[in-house]
């Protein structure tokens, strides 16, 4: 495997420019200092209600996700790059995503097997001919980026469904000003706190045509056993809007309405956290108790705006993924300004041969799934489990991507015995409605164990406060 | 205010409740246990806890005989048991948690750090000399929610739901109690019990925390049933009392009343409710039955539940 | 000619309904072989029923009502203008794009027969012959028997079995066109199939992209494509993507449900 860049040291021996002074601060902690701001950062989280639940795991039902004090930093330079990529690949994956459900001209023209979109079961049927308000599909995407070298930058997936994480972003920025306002005060950092304003008034910019000027906005969640939960009632809570529950809405007439204590009230947007299937029983799954008969029809209307639309699952299927910088081309006119990590698709029969006889090499995924269960990662896999999946692999190759394994970049991290580097990624959180809107920075997460590549919570991942410094 | 916001909001402080007085009861029961006398009587003890704390039934489905740890574990740790002090904490740290956003900080860190600390608590670890300890806990932690609902919460809707659910329910609770052993507490021939009448009165007093402040309140160093049927019954210094609680349970529906500009039904119920206590006294609730007085008290307070959940859409 | 239609849906519950959401696909859309002269629905909620028209060209209603204590009726009743035109869909508004109907949905995923079923029929001839070739196959493979499959039985699990009813000799239709490569949709809608005479059930068939032709329809379940017998409803993916009642309700215990159709030649 390649060298791995260490954001705080570089290649050289004096720290890289945005983290000299957290180099310093650094040497004055001692790890008693480390423990009890651990602990506190831990009775904060706690306290919170910070928790996420891992499926599949009764005994610890809702566990924290750990936290480490030691932020991940950006220049202002740095960052400016990284958001006119990311803010170029959000607006080509809305534009395809608009096509797909329209005119389809990219299948037209060939760049893509019409199979792979139609067939897919991401792809949305009922959405054919469906414009939603100011023709934004995926208001809300979280796009997972990982850094290999100073100015190498690779997108690794994208998340246009329900992205989650935000709050944790929000929260370790929480955590950090509370528990180190001096290194805070001694750095420009910009504020990411204004996210849940952003939010809502991306929300508010996608009511329906309809609406009078105050729309009333609602989230809706599948409820406290929901692994995300808390986030759902943070962000309801920090934008000011009903966390509602499938069962707190109805259809009357026409136009969507949410059970209060009162008179019902109607409902203009509706941020929803459940998955497409459980929307509505009466256009997905049948058997969903989660969701609301007849919303989609009131969405189908243009009464109500549903985010992110149903559907845009499509445009961030691993299947699709090796086609978006053919996308953005093709919708933008322009060369991609992030990369995609070359990835080999399994169901090519060529690269599939490939990819068998590298497997010790190549992470390869599940084209769908999420969160790190049906994936090997061949560096760090024993020959067993090398074995056991090359038989799965070779069973369904359809189902799989391989990529080469990254170096991904390293960030100091405390760990039991002291401050090493952890592999991270980013996840920056970027709003689409009337503007695009782009946090600075992100969501990082660190793979805490020594050497890991997979940063997912539920395999045992972390979370970092990321900063961007203003210039 | 989303009905089913509501429906938690009055649901959390239910079990809250609930858990308290299940911890009281258990304390009483625990006592009881440590007495002298037959192993015959103490089951008969714990026979008349299940059956105040509306257990019994569910407890004879699983166990076939009533032994001392298995009551206990039965209330305090058993998840099929909705009514156990674990299930009352986790039902209200579930409800808190789905309307996390209509609650103060102070109150949901209340809340959620009970339950994280009892779901900690093995039940193999609760031995005889542990358990006065943990059910003083829970009482404690109980007070402190409520103190952090009386302390930070705002005075709208939000607040008289959770203090509908709490009074209702303590309201549900004595009643309960007092009917259980309403048998002891029918007039006699003679004022004067006997020990064993004079044991079970005191337990009925425990039972509610109020065996001082009854000395206090009627200067009597002895029980009397008649008295204490009315001290919980219709004094409304006493705040486990009936009365006390039909008058907080009116103070919350006007709340709601007000909050809204709107009554209903469920405000009359409760107002009649409530007058009808105010103008009894003793010597008419024993002439037409006690225990009928209770049954019907516990029906109705059952009934201005269901009104107030159809009032303001609980789903 | 000029045919008048009535379609009755009956529900009967054990107890009262609390709440019901209906979606209808009820009304025709007119097209250049067909034209709505009166149509009506009657249903509780109609007033301020939410009609719109879906991607497909279809025009859905979808009517909600509650506390409802007796039985509910949904009546869609109207007279429609028909031409024969050889079963060609010609100046449907629809905005779907064709390789849309190359889906493979749960009830019509090929299977390795239907495969082969469309290899047989396709081989060696045109589109146009292949699906007038597949339309007499399945009608001669599959026997019309009501009660040998029900609303969730695949194209596959049909065809294998050889018995079905209209649904089901569509959907296979539908499934070897796709597998063939040859967009095909679902359509349901009336057939006049007497004077006097009246169903339990609306009517279904299938449509194909011809090239250079257009939309097609066909009827397997009466090997014949559709003719000035015919009212074309709505199109979809399956069955139950355009299903005429679908609903969702909470109250009112055990439903049973009755349905009459009634179609008539009004006016030659």
């Amino acid at each position: 495997m390649a060298t791995i860049f260490n954001e705080m040291d570089g290649s050289g021996s004096t720290p890289r420019a945005p983290y000299a002074q957290v180099a310093e601060w650094l040497k004055t902690l001692s790890r008693a200092d480390v423990d009890r701001a651990l602990k506190e950062a831990e009775a904060i989280f706690r306290r919170q209600g910070i928790t996420f639940a891992v499926y599949g795991d009764d005994e610890a039902a809702e566990r924290l996700i750990p936290f480490d004090i030691i932020p991940r930093i950006f220049a202002a330079a740095e960052w400016r790059k990284l958001s006119a990529g990311i803010e170029q690949r959000v607006r080509a994956l809305n534009a395809f995503i608009h096509d797909l459900y329209h005119r389809q001209e990219i299948l037209r023209a060939g760049r893509i097997p019409h199979e792979y979109i139609i067939q897919n079961e991401a792809f949305v049927p009922e959405m054919v001919g469906v414009m939603p308000a100011r023709g934004v599909y995926a208001h809300i995407i979280g796009i997972d980026i990982v850094r290999v070298a100073a100015n190498e930058f690779y997108v690794l997936e994208d998340n246009c469904r329900t992205p989650s994480g935000v709050s944790y972003m929000l929260e370790d920025r929480e955590a950090m000003m509370y528990l180190f306002p001096e290194l805070f005060a001694q750095h420009r950092v910009a504020p990411v706190e204004n996210y849940p304003a952003m939010l809502r008034q991306t929300l508010e910019s996608v009511a329906p045509a309809g609406c009078d000027n105050d729309p009333t906005v609602v989230l809706l969640t599948p409820g406290i056993h929901n692994s995300a939960f808390f986030e759902h009632a943070f962000l309801a809570d920090e934008m000011g809007v009903e966390l509602c529950e499938g069962g707190d809405l109805f259809v009357d007439g026409g136009y969507l309405y949410m059970r209060t204590t009162q008179a019902p009230k109607r409902v203009d947007v509706v941020y929803r956290r459940i998955d497409d299937a459980y929307l509505d029983p009466l256009t997905f799954r049948p058997d969903s108790a989660l969701g609301v008969p007849g919303i989609f029809d009131v969405y189908r209307a243009g009464r109500v705006t549903l985010v992110n639309a149903p559907g845009t699952g499509i445009a961030d299927d691993k299947s699709i993924y090796t086609y978006i910088p053919e996308v953005i081309e093709f919708y933008t006119g322009e060369k991609p300004l992030l990369k995609n990590v070359p990835t080999w698709r399994c169901s090519d029969p060529k690269q599939l041969a490939y990819v068998l006889d590298h497997l010790p090499e190549l992470v390869v995924k599940e084209v769908h799934g999420s969160g790190g269960y049906g994936m090997l990662v061949g560096p760090t896999s024993t020959k067993k489990e090398i074995e056991a999946f090359r038989a799965r692999l070779k069973a369904r190759p359809k189902n799989y991507i391989a990529q080469p394994t990254l170096a991904l970049s390293a960030v100091p991290t405390f760990t039991k015995s002291g401050v090493a580097p952890r592999h991270v990624d980013l996840r920056p959180f970027v709003l689409s409605g009337d503007k695009v809107r782009i946090t600075p920075g992100g969501l990082t997460r660190v793979a805490l164990k020594k050497g890991s590549l997979v940063v997912n919570s539920s395999q045992g991942g972390g979370t970092k406060d990321t900063w961007v410094l203003e210039d | 205010m989303l009905g089913r916001t509501a429906a938690s909001l009055y649901w959390m402080s239910r079990y809250m409740e609930r858990a308290e007085n299940m911890a009281r009861l258990l304390e009483v029961g625990y006592r009881i246990s440590l007495m002298p006398g037959a192993i015959e009587g103490h089951r008969d003890e714990w026979r008349s806890t299940l059956q105040s704390c509306a257990c019994d039934h569910g407890y004879n489905q699983k166990h076939e005989e009533i032994a001392t740890a298995k009551v206990i574990d039965f209330l305090i740790f058993d998840e099929d048991n909705p009514s156990s002090i674990r299930s009352c904490i986790k039902t209200a740290r579930n409800n808190g948690r789905a309307v996390r956003t209509a609650l103060t900080r102070d109150v949901w860190e209340s809340i959620n750090a009970t339950w994280n600390e009892l779901a900690q608590v093995k039940p193999s670890s609760m031995t005889a000399d542990r358990l006065p300890v943990f059910l003083e806990w829970v009482k404690q932690r109980v007070m402190s929610f409520r103190g952090a609902l009386l302390g930070t919460m705002l005075r709208n809707d939000t607040y008289h739901f959770s203090q509908l659910g709490n009074f209702i329910e303590r309201a549900d609770n004595t009643a309960r109690i007092l009917d259980v052993k309403y048998f002891i507490l029918l007039p006699k021939a003679t004022d004067v019990g006997s020990d064993i009448d004079m044991q079970q009165w005191a337990q009925i007093l425990r039972s509610v925390s109020g065996h001082r402040s009854y000395r206090w309140f009627y200067r009597d160093s002895h029980y009397r049933p008649w008295l204490i049927s009315e001290f919980l019954i219709l004094r409304e210094e006493m705040p486990r009392s009936l009365l006390f609680s039909y008058g907080w349970i009116n103070r919350a529906l006007a709340g709601l009343a007000n909050h809204y500009g709107q009554s209903y039904d469920c405000h009359q119920q409760a107002r009649d409710t409530y007058d009808r206590l105010k103008g009894s006294n003793m010597e008419d609730i024993f002439q037409s039955g006690l225990h009928e007085f209770l049954q019907d008290f516990m029906a109705n307070n059952a009934r201005l539940s269901y009104s107030v959940g159809r009032t303001y859409n609980f789903p | 000619m000029q045919l008048a239609i009535r379609h009755e849906t009956h529900y009967d519950y054990d107890t009262p309904l609390a709440y019901s959401a209906q979606r209808l696909h009820l009304w025709p859309a007119d097209f250049a072989a067909q034209k709505t002269v009166s149509w009506s629905i009657t249903a509780p909620g109609f007033d301020k029923a939410l009609a719109y028209t879906d991607g497909f060209g279809n025009h859905v209603h979808m009517i909600t009502f509650g506390d409802v204590a007796g039985p509910v009726s949904i009546v869609a009743e109207g007279m429609v203008e028909v031409t024969d035109v050889a079963g060609v869909v010609r100046g449907l508004a629809s905005s779907a794009p064709d390789a849309v109907f190359l889906r493979q949905t749960k009830p019509t995923t090929a299977t390795a027969s239907l495969r082969t079923l469309a290899e047989r029929q396709f081989a060696g001839r045109n589109v146009l012959e292949g699906l007038h070739a597949l339309m007499a196959e399945v009608h001669a493979r599959v026997a019309y028997e009501i009660g040998a499959t029900h609303a969730h039985t695949t194209a596959a699990e049909a065809f294998a079995d050889g018995r079905g009813v209209c649904q089901d000799h569509a959907h296979i239709f539908i499934a070897a066109c796709r597998a063939a490569g040859i967009p095909a949709r679902y359509v349901t809608g009336y057939l006049v199939t007497g004077q006097g005479a009246s169903s339990t059930a609306a009517h279904a068939w299938a449509e194909a992209l011809v090239p250079d032709l257009g939309w097609v329809g066909f009827d397997p379940a009466n090997a014949k494509c559709p003719t000035d017998n015919y009212v074309r409803v709505a199109a979809g993916l399956d069955a139950a993507g355009v299903a005429p009642i679908r609903g969702s309700r909470r109250g009112g215990n055990t439903e049973r449900m009755r349905v009459e159709v009634r179609v008539e030649i009004a006016q030659q």
